[in-house]
């Protein structure tokens, strides 16, 4: 007995109301928890974000994956549950009420209703009967009728749907958590620990990821990505699952023919779209089809949809051009492919190459940023009237090229990483090759801008700069320099003097750029005189670069320059580029010159058994929903005395203010109805 | 009791010579789109233009000052088309877009006259002026109309700017908070009517001045108006449906919540002599967190079928998926404790306005908070 008892309080725990707000307040405080930490993330990103200490606690907890944890699957258990009691705890009291039309209410509890009336009716009871009973049918009730001794009482009820509406709501959540709980990773947890099935690193080939960290075809529900590059094809899925992968085989193979990206003018994605090909395993049977975002594809149970892209291992053509003082003339040419390390050991280098991404174009707002003219707040008010169409900003999207990001790890395995563009961007009125450089994944990029020369080449500076840096050619350009920056009647004393400064400017110069020399001056200079002493040294190193050019010239058979004004301008930019490239942190510039472009898709796949559960949960619990608000069940009570006495009385299942309403209009027609005018 | 005794008699019959030309006008509305714009449109666009019709029949039907509110926005709009003749720079040209009806002007109209609605609300409020509280609520309704007219112009201009970058505006932020404006100003507008009293409207009209406030700084600041393409995941008739179930959700609450305000006050006995009573405050809240449960619920629910098309999973706990069931999960144990536990009183109207900040923190503090894949409102 007690243990029945036992039992029975723990029933009437569940069913209680109490216990279901404290479940669904629970449920949301929990789920906030899992918008607070971000999900399903890296597990390093967690340990660099929390520390040591905090990381394996927190992962104890779940907290890198809160809805799937075992306390959040407990709590939903319990809503479940809960609900489920509920629903069994109501249903007896509630189809009885839904059936029963309470025909046998005694007129003392008819007149506690809080919505009730008595007045007197001037028709004979049977009569009275018969146009009670047609009003109501009018009225969209249905009627039970009672004959007793002292008159007869008319029972009508009307939106007992509203009953109905409590079934298919609370059905629906039972419905909606047991099917999301098949499409969850619960199906996988369960394989995992009574298959045996390991999860694996993800950074090894497919061909050696053992059986244990393999699912069969027959498995009912995963969700992975598929990854295929044009013109190659896939069978498997990736399973991310915890801090590794487990591989899904799959009924069919699906190789890509083409990816197709689209932009808009300003540059956001317009089109992500797969060509595939998937052919059966089983029959060879194929279809060809267009995967697209929101046009996914269903196959052999299996559903499709447009994920991502990536990279699917493009090829760059590279001219590698030497930095270091002394260093090859020629600029080297070679290859790189996307997502490949490439070994750099010839001529004397020994570095990495990981080429990590490349863009086949990039669209950038090219618009000068001008400060906006104050113009009043009317003119304000007014640049934002008209359509939407229009920005008030002028921009200027312009597609710049393709470019290149890739590391340059050293034998130390230090890395820096470079972004290279492979066209000239005009920049304030001249055209360069951008190439940038950060030592960190989270700085941002320091762009070196090599100046292109009258060709439209970078090759003037590579080889100026080549002659500036060489100390053995110092002498040579300070000689060159002299000569031309003094006239024929200057004394050899200063001849001389000029000739040391240029020299000793080259080799500070050479030795760390515009640093140095600022060093030198501040150093050596008193204050007063160290802007004057700047000027000089810039007039001295463009000077010695216009000098350095015509020896590279010379160096190569190229004919002599004729002075020119643009040639000021690229003098400077030599200058600040050449200045930039003693920071670059790399002994090589690689400038990308061509590329065979190779994309891949990645197409997640899915098989959720528990999608059609959830659907008819969710179209049930909009019909519950809807019932259990819109349809107010309605009783109303007419009885009828024989002693020309009548009671009207009203009740419904939610207390409202149309109610009083509606039962004044009820009982106002009643009255007319049973007491008709004498005319009539 | 005219509103019963309508109600009672079938419907064919209640039906004016008014609301047949209101019925007639919106079908042949959407046979014309059909004919002319059939070919642009997939077969669940067709569906969802042809359900217009009977939904918005209803609802004229229902709600009788509803039919000129969509014959007023519905005309200006086409004026607006007209004078458009096809080419955007007229929006620069002609006096009357750039001043009265093009898509941004209207929108600024609007929210001038939300801004002076409810200073004329706020006056009946402390003057006890019946004509200040008509003159809020005429400008409400013009409010509502130039918004409507503004998002209507603004979905033609989108496809001036291109055929492939037109779309209806409900993709961002910008155009989802004057939907929010105007959804909340029509539900304010209905229950006016419907309850005969206009001294909510300085209370409700507050929270619609406050997101307009919020749009015009996103106008000016941020120039977020500026029509954007969009980006593959959102092209899709979806956004047609669960966009505007979920607004008529968000209005809602947060018409409940500074119901619920009032609600607070005529309990404390503030303005207890010129606002309606308790009772009428808790069944207009009642009424309205009922409303907004059921179509939040079902914009959930689209919203899920969506994300199962879109991105493979009809529910991955994204923070804007989350917080929609947090939001969710709160009035549903509001509407438990009310209608089973039958409580009333201050405890709900308190509930009702922490509801709102729930709310407002899934419509727009995850956007600027949090991190997903609903990124595309971005702050």
């Amino acid at each position: 007995m007690r243990h029945r008892s036992t039992l029975r309080a723990i029933y009437e725990l569940l069913s209680s109301m109490r216990f279901a707000i404290s479940l669904l307040t629970l449920l949301g405080v929990a789920s906030i928890i899992g918008t607070v930490v971000k999900q399903n993330e890296p597990y390093n990103n967690y340990l660099n974000q929390f520390g040591p200490f905090w990381f394996p606690v927190f992962e104890k907890l779940g907290l890198y994956s809160v809805y799937n944890s075992f306390w959040f699957l407990t709590i939903l258990g319990f809503l479940v549950l809960s609900t489920s009691a509920c629903i069994l705890r109501q249903t007896r009291p509630m189809l009885r009420d839904m059936r029963g039309f309470r025909e046998h209410a005694r007129e003392a509890s008819l007149s506690s209703f809080a919505h009730h009336a008595r007045f007197a009716h001037s028709l004979p009871v049977a009569q009275a009967k018969e146009a009670v009973e047609a009003y109501l049918r009018n009225n969209g009730f249905s009627t039970r009728i009672n004959g007793r001794e002292d008159g007869i009482l008319l029972a009508a009820k009307q939106g007992s749907w509203t009953r109905i509406g409590y079934f298919l709501a609370h059905g629906a959540i039972v419905l909606i958590c047991l099917g999301g709980l098949l499409d969850g990773n619960l199906p996988l947890k369960i394989q995992m620990a009574l298959g045996g099935k390991q999860v694996t690193t993800g950074n090894q080939l497919i061909s050696r990821i053992p059986d244990t960290s393999r699912l069969g075809v027959d498995n009912w529900s995963f969700r992975g990505n598929v990854f295929i590059p044009e013109g190659k094809s896939a069978n498997t899925a990736v399973l991310n699952v915890q801090d590794g992968i487990l591989l899904q085989d799959l009924p069919f193979t699906v190789s890509l023919r083409k990816f197709h990206l689209e932009h808009y003018e300003s540059g956001m994605p317009k089109r992500f779209a797969s060509d595939i090909i998937i052919t059966e395993n089983a029959t060879g049977k194929s279809v060809e089809k267009t995967i697209e975002v929101n046009k996914p594809f269903e196959f052999a149970g299996v559903m499709m949809y447009q994920a991502s892209f990536e990279d699917g291992g493009s090829r760059l053509h590279l001219l590698g051009h030497d930095l270091r003082s002394g260093g090859a003339p020629r600029p080297l040419a070679t290859e790189a492919v996307v997502g490949e390390a490439m070994a750099l050991k010839t001529a004397g280098f020994d570095y990495t190459l990981e080429l990590g991404s490349f863009r086949a174009f990039n669209i950038e707002n090219m618009a000068a940023d001008k400060p906006e003219a104050d113009t009043g707040n009317f003119a304000r008010l007014e640049k934002h009237l008209g359509s939407g169409a229009r920005s008030p900003t002028a921009k200027d999207m312009q597609n710049v090229g393709p470019s290149i990001q890739f590391k340059l790890r050293d034998s130390a395995g230090q890395a820096r990483e470079y972004q290279n563009f492979m066209q000239p961007i005009r920049q304030d009125g001249a055209w360069y090759l951008l190439t940038g450089m950060r030592d960190s994944p989270s700085a941002p990029f320091r762009f070196m801008r090599i100046p292109m020369d009258d060709d439209g080449r970078p090759d003037s500076w590579f080889a100026i700069r080549r002659v500036m840096l060489d100390p053995t050619r110092h002498p040579d350009i300070a000689r060159r320099f002299t000569a031309t920056a003094l006239g024929a009647d200057t004394s050899p004393d200063v001849r001389a003097r000029m000739q040391e400064t240029t020299a000793s400017t080259l080799e500070l110069f050479a030795r760390g750029g515009f640093e140095s020399l600022g060093k030198f001056i501040e150093n050596t200079i008193p204050e007063t005189e160290r802007d004057k002493a700047a000027d000089v040294f810039i007039k001295i190193l463009e000077g010695s670069a216009w000098e350095a050019w015509k020896m590279a010239r010379a160096d190569a058979g190229l004919p002599a320059l004729v002075p020119a004004a643009q040639h000021s301008r690229l003098l400077r930019d030599t200058l600040n580029a050449t200045n930039d490239s003693l920071h670059y942190g790399a002994p090589v510039y690689f400038q990308p010159v061509g590329f065979d472009e190779v994309r891949a898709t990645v197409l997640q796949v899915t098989r959720s058994p528990g999608k059609p559960i959830v659907y008819l949960g969710s179209l049930l619990l909009v019909l519950g929903v809807f019932a259990m608000l819109y349809v107010r069940e309605r009783r109303l009570f007419v009885l009828i005395k024989d002693t020309g006495e009548a009671l009207v009385a009203l009740s419904s299942n939610r207390k409202s203010m149309d109610v009083e309403e509606r039962f004044r209009r009820h009982r106002d027609d009643l009255t007319t109805l049973l007491n008709p005018s004498p005319r009539s | 009791m005219e509103i019963a005794q309508k109600e009672s008699s079938p419907l064919l019959r209640r039906l004016s010579p008014g609301d047949w030309l209101y019925a007639l006008a919106l079908a042949g509305g959407a046979l014309f789109a059909l004919r002319q714009y059939g070919g642009f449109m997939d077969v669940y666009d067709k569906a969802i233009l042809l359900f217009t019709v009977p939904g918005l029949a209803a609802m004229g039907f229902a709600w009788k000052p509803f039919r000129a509110f969509l014959a007023a926005s519905t005309a200006l709009a086409l004026v607006s088309i007209a004078l458009y003749q096809g080419d955007l720079a007229r929006a620069e040209q002609v006096f009357f877009l750039k001043y009265l009806i093009s898509s941004q002007t209207a929108i600024m109209w609007m929210s001038a006259l939300f801004f002076i609605a409810t200073g004329a609300f706020c006056l009946g409020l402390a003057a006890r002026s019946d004509f200040a509280d008509a003159t809020g609520s005429a400008l409400t309704w013009c409010a509502v109309t130039m918004g409507t007219t503004g998002l209507m112009v603004r979905w033609y201009e989108s496809y001036l700017i291109g055929a492939d970058v037109g779309h209806i505006p409900l993709s961002n932020l910008y155009e989802v908070f004057v939907l929010f404006a105007l959804m909340t100003g029509l539900l304010y507008l209905y229950y006016e009517g419907r309850y005969a009293t206009r001294r909510m409207g300085a209370f409700v009209l507050l929270v619609i001045s406050a997101a307009v406030a919020f749009l015009l700084w996103y106008t000016f600041s941020r120039e977020a108006q500026e029509i954007q393409p969009l980006i593959p995941a959102l092209q899709s008739y979806w956004m047609k449906v669960h966009v505007p179930a979920n607004f008529i959700g968000y209005g809602a609450f947060a018409l409940a919540a500074m119901v619920g305000v009032a609600d607070l006050l005529v309990r404390k006995g503030i303005l207890a002599n010129r606002l309606p009573p308790a009772e009428v405050l808790d069944d207009v809240m009642y009424k309205a967190i009922a409303i907004g449960f059921a179509f939040f619920t079902i914009a959930t629910i689209l919203g899920a079928l969506w994300a199962a098309e879109a991105w493979g999973t009809y529910w991955q706990w994204d923070p804007k998926e989350t917080w929609a069931f947090i939001v969710w999960l709160n009035y549903a144990t509001w509407l438990h404790i009310r209608l089973t536990k039958g409580l009333r009183g201050p405890m709900l109207a308190w509930w009702a306005i922490a509801g709102l900040v729930v709310t407002a923190f899934a419509f727009v503090g995850v956007n600027m908070f949090l991190s997903g894949l609903h990124s595309y409102g971005s702050l």
